[in-house]
């Protein structure tokens, strides 16, 4: 249990561990999904293209909206990109900082997935089997094209009667296979090269705009979670002033409860203090209103 | 329980100990990516070599860029190369000293990754198969086979189920060839690792080892300045915040009366508590500048000595002593940085 609430504690210390955390979850739930899918190839000629470009591609955009769904950043971000101006000015800088912290978190997931499917092959061998050159295979050098067009299209399937035992529909496995590994790895290669130039120039670009972004994009996060809180607060106390009055209304009928009122009025100021004068619904509806549509300047002096 | 939050504070504690530990995690994941992959090597006569030797340099490069990417010192070693001069010289043994150490620790993976294909010879077996040596291992004076076609057989042995050269030379004499050959390469590679590896530890001290320990400290410095600068940071936004939503929710009572007759005591102790950590930055204009400043200009690295006391007891005398003390620096002046 401690050991969890240290790990959950050290992941909620700043939001940016928060999604680190759900990225690097999301990776891992990409990798056992393709490990637990059961690819089975239709092995016939018009499907296999669509299948397996279908099942590389298809996952990947939905594993990308998961991660844009899961990341509560990308809620603050719409909300900073939509509101009036109001009060308070908005920086563009802030929000396209925002934006592509969110969409690079996103985009590992679909990029591991990709790159699992490319380096196991089974996708590349049962969407390009059919596109083979026959000539270049000795097994289905003299066949008829229909007939070749068949068996290519067998080849993912090690079981079918027809290509079990067939040496070529072997040859034609492994080129596919090799073709494929070697374009997962240079996609890995290409990627790992951008991340690093990446890390590495940025502080050359721009390195005081940056530090602005980051810290205005980490306030905006804060306030947020902040106000909610306090409006969270400020909620309990209503409901439990609101009770108050209704029980004191009742005075009349419940005797046993006078001698309390002295005690409950003490608390009640202490209270009613941290209800800040806010002590109806239009006054609470107005807030949350005015917090939208005019945030407050950010000047504290 | 206790002993895993020793651990983790162990590896929290500085950079250089959560880099280690990185490190390792990365060494332990590439031997399991090397067993995970599935090895085909596609038995064609030039797809082998580009295949073979590939896999077994490919990856670790890949393994050597992650590992500078994954160390959040690199931005911050690029961060102090650009940065302008302001009142803070610049070190170069600094910068040198952080990019040695993390091109160290960016080897390992790689290394393991290679040692361990040498070990098990499967991209060897599949980039050298068809410069086997057919005349001493097999039977060279086979007839009626052109260089293309002995080519296009040899390239053929490592995948056993097509092989069809069995009278040219045993694909089991040419697989235990070329294993035993990488599997001599892959020990002499990581004999001379090693032997790097203790060279360079062992002969370090004798080579300017004062001038080491200077980089080293700044360099550890520079980390953890970076690192309360950001803490310092997100406090700061912290109590903005609340500051902030606390005059806003004053601001929008309309019982303003009522809400100043409280004066909220709680509420004000927060407030008074939050103003005090704002460190006098109350607005965004300023918080940018402060900032900005941060980036173009860093402080030197000096702190300010202690204000002197005033009139320390001598309010009898009249007389003030002949010799005020100086002023005792609590900090060593380490500005040889400069």
């Amino acid at each position: 249990m401690d050991r969890f609430r240290m790990i959950f504690q050290y992941f909620q210390s700043n939001s940016e561990s928060v999604m680190n955390g759900i990225c690097g979850l999301l990776a891992l739930a990409s990798v056992k999904m393709y490990t637990c899918f059961d690819f089975s190839c239709p092995c016939l000629p018009q499907y296999n293209m669509a299948y397996g470009l279908g099942i590389m591609f298809v996952p990947p955009v939905i594993l990308f909206l998961c991660g844009l769904i899961l990341n509560r950043q990308s809620l603050v971000m719409l909300d900073e990109w939509r509101r009036p101006q109001g009060h308070r000015k908005k920086d563009l800088a802030v929000i396209r900082y925002m934006c592509s912290s969110i969409v690079q978190r996103a985009m590992v997931a679909p990029v591991i997935w990709i790159i699992v499917t490319l380096l196991d092959g089974k996708c590349l061998i049962c969407a390009f089997s059919g596109s083979m050159d026959p000539e270049k295979f000795v097994g289905f050098a003299n066949v008829t094209p229909v007939q070749v067009e068949q068996l290519l299209a067998k080849v993912p399937c090690k079981d079918d009667e027809l290509v079990r035992n067939n040496t070529s529909r072997k040859a034609v496995s492994r080129y596919l296979r090799c073709w494929s590994q070697a374009l997962g790895w240079s996609i890995l290669l290409i990627l790992i090269v951008a991340a690093f130039l990446a890390r590495w120039l940025r502080p050359c670009f721009n390195q005081a705009t940056l530090l602005q972004a980051r810290h205005w994009s980490n306030y905006i996060d804060i306030e947020q979670k902040i106000f909610e809180e306090t409006c969270c607060e400020h909620s309990r106390l209503f409901a439990h002033k609101c009770i108050l009055h209704f029980f004191e209304s009742m005075r009349q009928e419940i005797k046993l409860h006078s001698f309390n009122l002295p005690r409950q009025g003490e608390r009640d100021e202490g209270e009613e203090d941290l209800l800040r004068g806010i002590t109806d619904q239009d006054q609470v509806n107005k807030l949350l209103k005015t917090w939208y549509y005019d945030k407050p300047p950010l000047d504290v002096s | 329980m206790d002993k895993f939050r020793m651990i983790f504070q162990f590896f929290q504690s500085n950079q250089e100990s959560f880099m280690n530990g990185i490190c390792g995690i990365m060494a332990l994941a590439s031997t399991q990516m090397y067993s995970a992959f599935d090895f085909n090597c596609p038995c064609l006569p030039r797809y082998n070599m580009a295949y073979g030797l590939g896999i077994l340099l490919v990856p670790p490069f890949i393994l050597f860029l992650l590992g500078f990417v994954l160390n959040n010192n690199i931005s911050m070693l690029a961060e102090e190369w650009r940065r302008p001069q302001g009142q803070r010289g610049k070190d170069p043994s600094v910068l040198r000293y952080m990019f040695c150490s993390m091109a160290q620790r960016a080897m390992i993976a790689p290394a393991v990754w290679v040692s361990v294909t040498l070990l098990d010879g499967k991209c060897i077996t599949c980039a050298f198969c068809t410069s086997v040596p057919v005349e001493t291992l097999g039977n060279a004076s086979h007839p009626l086979l052109s260089q293309g076609e002995i080519q296009r057989v040899l390239a053929r042995i490592p995948c056993k189920e097509i092989y069809n050269g069995q009278e040219l030379i045993a694909s089991e004499v040419a697989i235990r060839y070329l294993r035993c050959i990488s599997q001599a390469l892959g020990w002499c590679f990581v004999l001379l690792m090693t032997t790097l590896a203790f060279l360079v530890r062992s002969l370090r001290p004798c080579f300017s080892q004062a001038a080491f320990l200077k980089s080293r400290y700044w360099s550890h410095y520079i980390d953890i300045e970076r690192k309360l600068f950001d803490e310092t940071c997100a406090e700061h936004a912290r109590s903005f915040a609340k500051v902030c939503i606390q005059q806003f929710f004053e601001g929008m009572s309309t019982d303003l009366v009522a809400a100043r007759c409280h004066l909220p005591r709680k509420a004000s102790e927060d407030a008074g508590e939050a103003s005090k950590k704002l460190l006098g930055i109350t607005d965004q204009g300023t918080m940018n500048i402060a900032l900005k400043s941060w980036h173009r200009c860093k402080p030197p690295l000096h702190l300010h000595p202690p204000a002197l006391p005033s009139g320390n007891g001598w309010a009898g005398e009249g007389q003030p002593p002949v010799h005020l003390s100086t002023p005792r620096r609590e900090t060593a002046a380490y500005y040889s940085l400069v």
